[in-house]
């Protein structure tokens, strides 16, 4: 059980840390919310699922309740972490901000 | 809203038994103080706001809609999955810049309501590589794509599929 839940945990930090990289390394604006409102989430998933799987422990109730709270925070951010990222996007479309293309640099 | 939104007896039933669940996965006592608290609770806020989370009176569909809905999950997060890992790829491969060429799409979407609308937007917003910038009155979509190719096909896939679910 230990061994699932650290694997997954490494996982989720592996997206993260391709998320904060891909901040860092797009080009512009627009492109830059792609890794940093969406790896997060699949490192998200990753990580608090890990975590739930190690909070499970030995399938008591009480255990179990807290690794279903585990979940709702994924589900609740799953909802969320995407209106985020378009009320971002529409702000800079709304301030006109250019995209960044590859025939125009 | 123009359209009649009344709650009705039964999704005022409904959305009792939906925040009863959630209150003992939160609470996680089950002892008669605290269970007729949540109860007395969970029945005040279905009785003043039912119409906010079942707006629609059209009961007897919902637990058709629901249950696609919930086969729709699994599809969903494994199409997350693949274009999680397409976007890392993008990220750490070492000619990123000439890889990417993030474009504006725009398409037609024939979804009605403004719930399935709601979950095609939320959905291309989740997948990574897209991301919805508009939805007009008219369903007509605008989405940023950091690559053609993550725009090419999902999003209509993904519409054919949210149509399924909402059955539209």
């Amino acid at each position: 059980m230990n061994t699932i839940a650290v694997i997954m945990i490494l996982i989720g930090l592996l997206f993260f840390t391709g998320g904060a990289v891909g901040i860092i390394r797009m080009p512009d604006f627009y492109s830059r919310l792609h890794p940093a409102g969406k790896l997060d989430t699949m490192g998200l998933l990753m990580s608090m699922l890990g975590l739930a799987v190690y909070a499970l422990g030995d399938m008591t109730l009480g255990e179990a309740l807290t690794s279903l709270k585990i979940i709702l925070i994924v589900v609740f951010v799953f909802i969320t972490s995407p209106t985020a990222t378009h009320a971002i996007v529409d702000a800079g479309v709304r301030a006109g901000l250019e995209p960044w293309t590859q025939d125009r640099h | 809203m123009e359209k009649e939104t009344r709650a009705t007896v039964g999704s005022r039933v409904i959305t009792f038994l939906i925040m009863f669940a959630i209150w003992l996965l939160l609470s996680g006592r089950f002892d008669a103080f605290h269970l007729v608290l949540g109860a007395v609770s969970c029945a005040l806020v279905a009785a003043f706001s039912a119409d906010l989370l079942l707006p629609s009176p059209d009961l007897p569909r919902m637990p058709g809609v629901w249950w696609r809905f919930i086969k729709y999950i699994p599809w969903l997060l494994y199409q997350v999955l693949v274009a999680n890992i397409h976007v890392m790829y993008l990220v750490f491969h070492p000619r990123m810049m000439e890889l990417i060429d993030p474009q504006i799409m725009e398409f037609d979407s024939r979804l009605k309501s403004d719930m399935a609308r709601v979950t095609l937007a939320n959905s291309i917003t989740l997948t990574p590589g897209t991301i919805t910038i508009y939805i007009s009155l008219y369903g007509h979509i605008t989405f940023h794509v950091i690559d053609i190719e993550s725009g090419k096909t999902l999003p209509w896939i993904m519409e054919a599929r949210i149509g399924e679910v909402f059955g539209e």
